[in-house]
Formats: structure tokens, sequence, C-alpha cells
């Protein structure tokens, strides 16, 4: 076994694999650029190396800079994670001229699986489904009904050269397929000056479930069965889970048979991930392999128990796989949500910045019987930076089954404190609560279709809202009569706090009245009587209450004549004061929020590249008036309608925050 | 009997109409509360006494002997904020738009005698038209025995302003003299003179929220200490406000029980000042992370926000801090900034609350406006402030401490009790490049040495540990130890007794 491994890598998965590396005695070296002199893994590590600067086009993705490194500090063996250098075959070759051992497949795998055509063909020879379709020119639209007949219909009919679903049609019948063959030619020919057009099955209804495979370099292969990625964002994975839903046994067993098979085909030998597009009536179809660990990979370790990396360390260092495909059960259920620095309030635009309050929920068993696993490389008071991935952590719960693992996740969620940067745990925690997802019936279609303009919150139902208003009540009651202490009181004129009270939240008034005693109270609102006990004191940000025999955990945080409630992704203001002073209250005017129609707000805080427009000129709607880069990217801000520009107080070169005001129109 | 008793209780039922159903309606209907009801949510419940319920004015001229109401348009008394005693004046807009007569005058002296006598703070709600013009110099003289009274109670009891309304003329100089003015945004506006003697004089066209709102008093006038969104929130917010006030002078600050480890740690303030030291970091976050229960007061959020003051709590006592803010023009000190503190400290060692002072200063803002602005006395002020106080004080350092902004940030010098300073804190008469620049004007030329002694600069000075060396820090703390040690430098400091020379008064450069 090696005795020291270089991570050339960052982030959750740098900490994650040294983690591993350390539990099998072996030591570790961590990299760094500039912008990660502080990070976790390397504060983890044995030993760091500096790689240069922050952009990881001069540091984490040069190979002379990891191989130097490597060379430093006499390590055996590379650990690449993912992304970065984790697929590079020019990388995998230096290693292994330099002698150094890659925790990877071998490079002619990495290669023939790198290309979409040559790992198809391999797929086919190697008998894995793929989606039937016609790669050729075709001619005319005879043709093309010919072929749509061999496919199958429905098909889809595509333009070469398309993208951004011009070009593109979807023919269900012999006449659909001539117009769509018709209309996508000359569209495809004014849009892209080049009308050749190919026709594939299309797939209706589709899920993306993946096949992971562990290969050692002895000829066994096994596959660890599948992952549920159907979640996405503009083909970004945000919930994954194990096992899938959809699948049955006999499909289970033909996608994983398929996948050893194609792993094979290339004399692959570490871990992989054989992705599938799943249609409605669970035919399958091959995607891609790829020929790495897989940032979902803790959901496969918790329904199998095997550390994938640990597998990874020992194939690469020549052992046999300890275990046979019989021996690999699913064990209970495994949900993963990935926690971005992207502010879902925003159309998920990324944040970036200081992380003031980071405490994940405690990871290990729980007392209702699950799991809690998070993968993280960021610590409170680390940085999100511009430079790489705006992943915090990766959430994970297990439990005997989904509905469990499910409830499990909604209370990992709740208690998880991220402050100082915008992030997505509600839009998340909503996914959790979306009955769609609870049912498991989802496409890769679900946030497009659920959220299509977005997320702007949840609103949550009312039995919810009852014993979140329950327990605001008996926490604010607990808080004034703590302020009803304070010294320099008359004595025998004390304060009396009382027992009724008005909860509002998310428009609604609750009247109630509070019994309290010492182990709690009995809280009567809407004709019910909850009973409510906490350990909770005055300043707590995690409330943990039982409410009408329901465990609840709360985050809160003070405002005037209340808190701020954060729960299952609702953010919540909740008022509670007297009968007194909810009368009054009811007096004061509703103020609504500054018009900002005629203002161009920056929507994150970056750097202003360019200004397009001048003052005095008009605008079309769509018009790019400004860029805008934040971490790394280039953000064009376009006019939501036709206007005229009446100030501009920004200038390239500027560095603005949230909110502030670009330019004005008239 | 029975009729004599229900005689009191019709007379008060009068009284409690002020100025009838149809005005109450009116008031309601701008958004606003009655004088009444802003007493019932100031105070305890069920805990406010009134005086002077039924007297009523004396005026004859112009017909006012017809016009009588009882109250005469302010409601006088006193009552508890969480069982603490506070004496209330709040003037009733409903009963002659709240003006202010003779007798208006004499409910409100009535009060701030008493609360002068007693000891215990006096909160002041004003929605007012302005003086009782059939009264003539009555009204004003009225006035003015209200502003002496302010003046004489300024420094025994903490006077509180909250404007509900209008505040105009001669009447703004009555809560200009509080300790703290609060305001309502968009239903109160404060000005000496109003926007049609605006127009008239200077041709000026402006509105009232224009000139004297809540956003001009609490950005760029700096008359107003904060504003709230309605009378709701105002007066719940004055309730908190006034926990963490001593009732007078005579009395230590409240103790309320708390909930927060006194030691616990914050290892993120590790990473709290940046590598670079250009770069800027929110203060607030060592502020909250510092407090009980990250409970933070701050008073005149909105100006000068290059330096923040406002009130925590350290084990359940009152602390008032002031920090300078990197986020905001480096957290210089400049004319706004210097006011804005030296006002805030002389506040607290005025009523015995200790003083914590975070201090990240890059040196006094360059440049003409300032200089012409008076920037030397104005600076001077705080520097005053800071010096003659005898309350305890607790000086930590993160970062920046350039030149006199050094001395002036409640250094060792000026009888700071423990002077604490981070690794990361650095301690110079100023930046390396400036001092480089100066001690060796003939190498400009060579940014070769130039740099090499501008890194001979750094290692000498930027740190804490020659003002260590010296005496002038009392400890290099770390970080996240900052709130046992700052809690525990206050616990040491309980019976701290410190006299400055008997003096009539001192003259601080006003």
């Amino acid at each position: 076994m090696f005795k020291k491994i270089l991570i050339a890598n960052r982030g959750e998965i740098a900490c994650r694999v040294i983690k591993t590396a350390r539990k099998m005695g072996i030591q570790t070296v961590a990299v760094y650029s500039d912008a990660d002199k502080n990070a976790l893994h390397v504060q983890m590590a044995d030993e760091a190396y500096h790689i240069g600067p922050p952009p990881a086009n001069q540091s984490y993705i040069v190979i002379d800079k990891i191989m130097e490194a490597i060379k430093a500090t006499g390590a055996e063996a590379v650990h690449p994670g993912y992304g970065f250098l984790s697929e590079n075959s020019k990388f995998a070759e230096a290693l292994s001229a330099a002698g150094v051992a890659f925790i990877g497949p071998p490079v002619g795998a990495i290669e023939s699986m790198g290309d979409k055509i040559t790992s198809k063909k391999i797929a086919q020879e190697a008998n894995v489904s793929t989606v039937p379709g016609y790669m050729g020119l075709i001619e005319d639209a005879e043709e093309a009904v010919k072929i749509s007949n061999q496919i199958g219909y429905p098909v889809m009919i595509k333009a070469s050269a398309g993208g951004g679903g011009k070009g593109m049609r979807i023919a269900w019948t012999d006449t659909e397929a001539r117009e769509g063959f018709q209309s996508s030619k000359n569209e495809a020919a004014s849009s892209f000056g080049d009308d050749r057009i190919f026709i594939e099955k299309f797939v209706t209804q589709p899920r993306h479930i993946e096949i992971q495979v562990l290969c050692d370099s002895h000829g066994n292969g096994v596959y660890l069965h599948e992952r549920e990625c159907s979640i996405q964002r503009r083909n970004q994975k945000v919930v994954e889970e194990a096992p899938s839903h959809f699948l049955d046994e006999a499909t289970r067993k033909a996608m994983g048979e398929q996948a050893v098979a194609l792993a094979h085909a290339v004399g692959y030998a570490s871990a992989g991930t054989v992705e599938f597009i799943v249609d409605g009536n669970r035919n399958f179809y091959f995607l891609e392999m790829n020929t790495r660990l897989q940032v979902e990979h803790p959901v496969t370790e918790l329904i199998t128990g095997v550390d994938l990396v640990e597998q990874m360390i020992r194939v690469a260092a020549g052992e046999k796989l300890p275990f046979k495909q019989e021996d690999l059960k699913i064990n209970g259920w495994a949900i993963e949500n990935r926690l971005y620095a992207e502010d879902p309030y925003r159309n998920f635009l990324p944040s970036i910045g200081r992380l003031t309050r980071y405490r994940p929920p405690v990871e290990g068993a729980t007392l209702t019987g699950g799991v809690v696993r998070n993968d993280t490389g960021v610590y409170e008071g680390g940085e999100i930076s511009m430079y790489y991935d705006p992943m915090i952590a990766k959430l994970c719960t297990w439990a005997p089954t989904r509905a469990q693992a499910i409830e499990e996740m909604r209370v990992a969620l709740d208690t998880f404190e991220v402050e100082g940067i915008g992030h997505n745990l509600p839009f998340v925690a909503a996914v959790m609560d979306h009955p769609k997802f609870v049912s498991g019936d989802m496409t890769t279609a679900f946030i497009a279709e659920e959220y299509p303009d977005g997320f702007d919150g949840v609103t949550l139902p009312d039995d919810a809202l009852v014993r979140v208003a329950a327990a605001a009540a008996a926490m604010h009651r607990v808080a004034e009569i703590r302020r009803a202490r304070i010294s320099g009181r008359m004595d025998n004129h004390e304060r009396h706090v009382g027992a009724d009270w008005v909860v509002s939240v998310q428009g609604q008034d609750f009247p109630v009245s509070i019994a309290a005693d010492k182990a709690g109270a009995d809280v009567t609102i809407n004709g019910a009587c909850l009973r409510v006990e906490s350990d909770w004191t005055p300043g707590d940000s995690i409330a943990r209450l039982t409410v009408g025999g329901e465990m609840l955990v709360l985050k809160t945080g003070k405002i005037t004549q209340g808190f701020r409630i954060r729960f299952r992704g609702a953010d919540l203001k909740v008022t509670v004061r007297t009968p007194r002073q909810a009368e009054l209250a009811q007096l004061m005017p509703e103020k609504l929020p500054p018009d900002t129609s005629k203002l161009l707000l920056c929507p994150m805080p970056g750097l202003i590249v360019k200004v397009d427009v001048e003052v005095g000129q008009e605008v079309q709607e769509g018009q790019a008036l400004c860029t805008v880069e934040a971490m790394k990217m280039e953000n064009i801000l376009r006019a939501e309608r036709t206007g005229i520009v009446s100030k501009i107080n920004a200038g390239a070169g500027d560095s603005l925050a949230v909110d502030d005001v670009i330019m004005e129109f008239e | 009997m029975k009729d004599i008793l229900q005689e009191l209780e019709g007379r008060r039922a009068v009284a409690r109409q002020g100025g009838g159903q149809k005005r109450i309606d009116a008031q309601h209907s701008k958004g606003k509360l009655t004088a009444r009801e802003r007493i019932e949510l100031l105070l305890d419940e069920g805990s406010f006494e009134e005086f002077d319920m039924f007297k009523a004015h004396r005026c004859t001229d112009f017909g006012m002997q017809d016009s009588q109401m009882p109250g005469d348009g302010v409601v006088t008394g006193w009552g508890t904020v969480n069982g603490r005693m506070v004496y209330v004046f709040s003037q009733d807009f409903t009963v002659f738009g709240g003006s202010l007569s003779e007798t208006h005058a004499e409910k409100i002296c009535k009060i701030m005698d008493m609360a002068m006598q007693n000891g215990a703070p006096v909160i002041g709600i004003n929605d007012s038209g302005g003086a009782r013009i059939q009264e003539g110099v009555a009204s004003l003289a009225g006035y003015a025995e209200v502003f002496q009274r302010n003046i004489m109670a300024s420094g025994v009891v903490p006077q509180i302003s909250v404007i509900m309304g209008p505040c105009a003329g001669g009447a703004v100089y009555s809560p200009a003299m509080t300790d703290f003015i609060f305001m309502v945004k968009d239903s109160s506006y404060m000005f000496v003179t109003g926007p049609d003697v605006v127009k008239t004089v200077t041709n000026e066209v402006v509105t009232a929220e224009e000139l004297g709102g809540a956003s001009t008093h609490t950005k760029k006038s700096s008359v107003a200490d904060g504003a709230f969104e309605n009378d709701v929130e105002a007066l719940a917010e004055i309730r908190r406000l006034v926990d963490f006030l001593p009732l007078n002078n005579r009395e230590k600050p409240p103790v309320r029980p708390f909930f927060d480890d006194v030691n616990r740690v914050e290892d993120s303030l590790d990473t709290l000042v940046p590598d670079n030291p250009n770069t800027p970091y929110d203060m607030k976050e060592l502020i909250q992370k510092l407090a009980d229960e990250g409970d933070f007061f701050e008073i005149q959020q909105d100006y000068a926000k290059n330096i923040i003051t406002g009130f925590i709590r350290l084990e359940g006592r009152s602390v008032g801090v002031v920090a300078n803010q990197p986020m905001v023009l480096a957290g210089c000190l400049d004319i706004d900034s210097s006011r804005k503190a030296a006002r805030f400290v002389r506040f607290c060692d005025a009523f015995e609350i200790p003083i914590l002072t975070l201090v990240d200063v890059p040196g006094f803002l360059p440049g003409t406006s300032q200089e012409y602005g008076g920037v030397i006395k104005h600076g001077a002020k705080l520097l005053f402030a800071y010096g003659e106080a005898t309350v305890p004080k607790v000086t930590v350092i993160t970062r920046k401490a350039y030149g006199g902004a050094y001395d002036v940030m409640a250094s060792k010098h000026l009888r700071g009790d423990f002077n604490y300073a981070w690794p990361t804190a650095e301690i110079a008469v100023m930046g390396a490049k400036g001092a480089v620049e100066i001690l060796y004007r003939s190498e400009l030329g060579d940014k070769d040495k130039i740099a090499a002694r501008t890194k001979d600069y750094e290692d000498r000075f930027a740190n804490p540990f020659v003002a260590a060396e010296k005496g002038f820090i009392d400890e290099v703390i770390m970080p996240h130890s900052t709130r046992k040690r700052v809690a525990r430098a206050f616990a040491s400091l309980r019976g701290k007794k410190l006299q400055n020379p008997w003096k009539k008064h001192d003259n601080i450069p006003l």
C-alpha cells in the first residue's frame, strides 16, 4: 500500500479523500492556490504544497505544477477527485511516466470514454443500449420518414449545428416527421447557415439514472447499483438519491450488467459511473461514462457500506476487489442535497463572500434511526471565493426507507445554519416537501416545470403554520418574561407578562392563549390545545421544540416583537403581540417596497466590466446595458423594457455590492 | 355618592376622547396612533398613571375661552418599562393640533421635575403643530420652560424623544437637547423653518419630507439617531433601548438575566481580518459575535457609517460600543464620525455605561473639505470625550491604529483600562508606504530600495509588539477569545472609581 498520496484537488472532495486516506494510515499531501491558503483541505492534510495563483488554469489544472508538488513531497500516488485533472489523460500519462500511481482508471479508458462518439460506438459494440438514431446526413423528407420509422416514434429531428432549441422538432407521426424535417432544415439554414439534419429517438419522461461501477486490474468488476439524479437545474445536479424509486429489479440488473460490460470493454480499473437516460417505460439508453469519482458518490456509499475512495486506492495499489456482485445489497435509502452558494431568490446567481455562520447538522446516527453525513470543504469564518465551484457542502441522509430518508433530510436542512452568503438551502428544502419529489414521480424537467418562474420561497401549509405560530408564541413569552426580570424594577409593581397573544405570520393572525408550567406550555390556538416543550432560551439561533407531539426545528432570529423564523424552506416574519398591541398594529399602514422598476440594480457583488449605453440613449427591451463580472462569469445585464437612460452611476472597473444602482431610466 | 363617582368616570371618558372620534379617525387615517395609544404601547400594560388629565388652558383671546378640552393637547404621567419607572409625555394632535400652550408646557415641566427629583428617564412623544398662536408669548415662554428643564436634566436622567408627527420651529429645540431622537418614516418631520418659508426666503423648492423627514435626519443631518417603519415598531424599539439605560446618573446600568456563555469561543474571528491589509471586512460581525446573544442596538446606523456606535450587553450588563468600520471609507475618522462617536462616548460616560472601543483606523480623512470644515476641532471632540471619560474603558485593536487616530481611539494614554490588540494589529505613526516616502525621500527613485525599506518598516511596525513592549498594549489576545477577555476585563472594572478634578464644567471644543 502507498505510504503517501497527493490529492490534486480542493474543497470538499479533497477533504473527503483525506479522511479515507487517514483511516487507511496513508499520509496525505494537499495542493493549494493562493486563494486556498486557509482552506479546510490544507488544514486537514499532513502536508500542503502551494501551486500558484487562484485561477484554476494557473494552479489546479496545470499538470507541471502538480508534478512539481509530487516530486517535492515524494507522494507515491495521486487522487484527482472530480473535475480539474480527473479525466485528463495527459495527466494520467505524465504520472505514469514519472512512475506515480494514478488513483483512477487506465489512460486508455479515460481516452475512449472521453469522446462522445467513440464512447457511443464502444457502448454499441459492447451491447449497451444507446439512444437509437441515425447519425448520417439525411437527404430529403421521405428519407427522414423512413429513418423515423426505423427508430420508432417519437423521434427528435435536430439540426447538426443546432442549439438553444432552434432547428429542433419532435415528431410522433409520419406527417409530423415530414413537416418537422422541412422546417428544421429551413430554420437550421437560416439560423446557422448549415442545414445538416439528423434524427434520434425522443426520450419521453426522461430520468437521469446512473450506475456506479468498480473494477480492479485483475479483471473483476461489480456494479454498486444506481443513483437517480433527475433533479437538475440547467444540467447541474441538485438532488441525488440511491436507489432509484423508479427501477425494478430486472431493469436494475440489466443496467448494472451492461455498465460492467462497458467497463470491461475498455479495460476499466477503478470507480466509474455509467450514465443512462431512462424513459417512462423503463427503457434505458447509455449517455456517457464518467471515468472518475462522482460528486454524488456518498449516496452509494451509504446504501452499500462500501468506501469508494478506499477501493479506488486499493485498486490503484493493485489489490483485488474484496467483494463479489452478490455481496452488494441495497441497504435502505440515501439522499444527497447539494448546497450551493447560489441565491435562489435571485435566479440562483452565485453569491460569494465570508461564511459568517456555518453550522452543519451533527453527523452520524440520529435519534430517529437515520444517519446524517455532510461532506464539506468550508468552515465558519471561511470564504466562498469567486474562483471555484460555489458548492458549500453535500448534505446526505440515510434511513431504512425513502420516506424516512426524506424526513431526516428535512430536519437536517432545518438545522443547517449558513449565513453571510446567499445559498440554496430554502430551495432544496422546498424540493424535499414537493409532492412530486415525495412521490418519486419526477423527470429531468422537474425544476424547469415546477419552478418555471424561478423560486420565490415557500408558503407553509396551515397545519405547519399553526405549529410554528404556537412555538413562536411560547418562545416570545419566555423572552418577555426574561425582559421583565431586568434589575432596577419597582418592587411589587413588576410587569406582569400575560397569557394572551396574537401571532401574525404569512398574512394570518392567530389569537393564542398560553398556560405555562415548569416543563413547557399548553398553547391554545385555532381552538386546539398544543403542548409546546423546548429547552430554547432567548438568543439561541436554533430552537428544537415538540409542538403537539411533533418535533420542530426552527432557525430563529430576533426582530421587533417577534422572530424571523426559517423552517422547511419558508422564510417567515413572525410577530407576537398582545391583543391590544395587535389591535393597534392593524392601524399601521402597509408600506410598499420602493419602486425599482426605473433602476438597474446590481444583482450580485461584482465588478463592472463595461457599460454599453450612454445617458440619454434610448434602449430596447433585451438590449445589453452593462456587463458585471462575478465568480469569473461575465453577466450581461439587459433592459427589461424600452426606456431612456437618465443617469449612470457606475463605470467600468467599479466594484459593486448587491442592489447598488448601476443606472436609472426616465 | 355614586353619582359623584360616576361623574369622575364621565369626565375621564371625555378626556380620553381627546379631540373627538372624528379627529381620532383622521389621525388613524394618516397611519398615526393617538397620544394615549402610543403611551399604551410604550409602557407596560396597565402601568400608566396620568397626571393633569383635566388641566385646561387659560387663554381668553381669539375666542379660545369657548374652546376648552381637558388635557390641553398633551398626555403626561408615568409608568413602567419592564417594571422600571419612566416619565412620559405624549402630545395629542387631535387636541388643538397638539399645539403648545402655557398649560401644555406646565404639564410637561411637571413630569420633568418629578423625573429629575425621583431619578427616572423622560420619554417625550412629539406630535405637535407648534406654538399655540393664540397665546402668543405665553406659548414661547412655555417652550423655554421646557428647554431649561431639558438642559438641567441632561446628564441627570436619560431623555429620549420620539418624533411621531410634525415638530417644527422652536419646538425642535426640546428634542434637540435630549439624548436620543427617533423618528417614524413617512409620518414625521422636523425643521426650524418649513418649506413655505424656505421658498420665500431662499427660493428653494423642497417638500417637508425632503427638508426634515426621517431619511434626511438619519442620513444627512444626524439630528435623529434612528428611524422606524411605524408607530408600533418605534415604540417597541424604544422599550428595547430603555432596557439598556440606567434610570439616572446615580445608578448603574441595568443587569438582565442572560443565556449566553461568557467563555464562548468564536473561531471564525481568527479569520475576520483579511490577509490583505487593504481589504475591508465587516466590523459588525465582531460586535455581534462579542455581544450577549448577538443583540446590538445601533445608534445612528445610517450616518457616518465609517464609525459604529451602539449598545450591547456583556454578562447581561450594558456596554457602549464604538468601532471603526473598515467597510466604509476604510474606517477613517472624519468630521462626521468624530462628532457621532464623541456624542455617544459622552452619553455613556454621563450614565456610567462602560465603553468598548474596537479599533481599525487608518487615520484622519485628508482633504480641503475636511480642513475647511474644521476637522481639527471636530476630531478633538472625540479625543476630548475619551480623555475625560471615567467609566471603564476596554479597547481592542483589530488591525490598523495609525497616527493621531490611534491616540484618539481610547488609547492607553487616554486612561484606557484594558488595551488589547489582536496579533493582526499594526500600531504605527502611519502605513509603511507613507512612512518610507518621508523617511527615505532621497531614495524614492530607486524602486528596489524603497521596497526593501517598506518591508523593513512593515516588519518592525506592522504588528502589535512594539506597542506591547512599551506597555501601551496590555496584552495581545487571540481573536477567538475576545468575548471572554473583554467580558472578564469589564468584570474586573466593576469597582472602578476615577474622579476628574473639580471644575464648573469643561470646555469641550464645540
